[in-house]
């Protein structure tokens, strides 16, 4: 049943970050990649939340499967991730390839714990 | 953007021809795609989501996503991090792995031109579905902060995962890369040499 449910997640995570890709460049034309940063960063936020409502026991294991492990998991991306990294240190762009991880790891990071601090504090 | 397409170029690209303006070059924009999902540099990839081949697009990253989520709940079932200062193996595996295969993907749909003889769907359902559904940001992320948050010992697990998940993505795509254009450019040169006078 978990599997039925991480494939359900998934194939409308996947299909939501092509377009929330797209939106995001549409409006902003920049060699950084924010649609790829602004998944990733909306990612961890939902998954953060989603785990800490999941260890007050507010959450099973049907809706992790659902909404951690398909959508978000297939929303986020590591592949993009890091290919964009070295095209733009190949094309040039180290500072801006730089700026990406360290902007990537922070944000994504520090998503997690806000996402985790405010389930604790609503449902803890 | 104030400066002009040409005048974009990084120095380090050797495969672009000085003027490239001519008919049948490729598109200057196209050279400027870094994101693989989709780049609004690229003309095709501009125009894909349009009309009724926009949905036959969606369907396909959909149905790469499923596949590629599954077969990372797999290896994550498989290889679970052990205890609370576990290495989450599963998820560091999945990601290096994609990271490899996205650089070779890459590589074979969309550089030296090839755009135009690939199948339009194949980036879509491989590197935007498969690869993108295989892979995750988010668990990366969650498991490193619950890392972080549990003690002196995990947090330093946590520290390892973080940069070494980097480094093996950021080694593994370069890797696929690089191996793929050597073997690309590589391959046709003997048949070449055979044909010749």
């Amino acid at each position: 049943m978990n599997w039925l449910l991480v494939i359900a997640g998934a194939a409308v995570g996947a299909p939501l970050r092509y377009l929330t890709d797209r939106a995001v460049q549409s409006r902003h034309d920049s060699h950084f990649p924010w649609g790829t940063f602004a998944v990733n960063v909306a990612g961890s936020l939902a998954l953060g939340l989603l785990t800490g409502a999941a260890s007050a026991g507010v959450v099973g294991s049907g809706l992790t499967a659902l909404l951690g492990t398909g959508l978000c998991g297939a929303l986020t991306t590591y592949s993009t991730f890091s290919y964009e990294t070295l095209r733009l240190a190949e094309r040039g762009r180290r500072g801006t390839a730089v700026a990406y991880v360290a902007a990537s790891l922070a944000a994504g990071l520090g998503a997690v714990f806000v996402g985790l601090t405010v389930a604790r504090s609503l449902f803890m | 953007m104030s400066d002009a397409p040409g005048g974009r170029d990084g120095p380090g690209d050797a495969r672009r021809p000085p003027d490239d303006g001519g008919a049948g070059a490729p598109d200057p924009l196209a050279e400027e795609a870094v994101d693989p999902d989709v780049d609004l540099h690229v003309p095709a990839q501009r125009a894909e989501a349009a009309g009724r081949h926009g949905s036959v697009v969606l369907a396909v990253v959909a149905a790469g996503g499923a596949l590629g989520a599954v077969a990372r709940h797999a290896l994550s079932l498989w290889l679970p991090p052990r205890g609370d200062a576990g290495f989450p193996v599963g998820v560091f595996l999945v990601n290096v792995l994609g990271c490899a295969l996205i650089g070779v993907l890459m590589v074979l749909v969309s550089e030296g031109g090839r755009d135009a003889r690939t199948h339009p769907l194949l980036r879509p359902f491989l590197g935007v579905g498969v690869l993108g559904g295989f892979t995750t940001f988010s668990a990366y992320a969650a498991d490193a902060a619950r890392l972080l948050e549990g003690g002196a010992h995990a947090a330093l697990v946590g520290l390892a995962y973080i940069g070494g998940t980097l480094a093996g993505a950021l080694a593994a795509v370069w890797a696929g890369a690089a191996g793929t254009r050597a073997l690309l450019t590589r391959g046709p040169a003997p048949l070449q040499r055979r044909e010749a006078p």
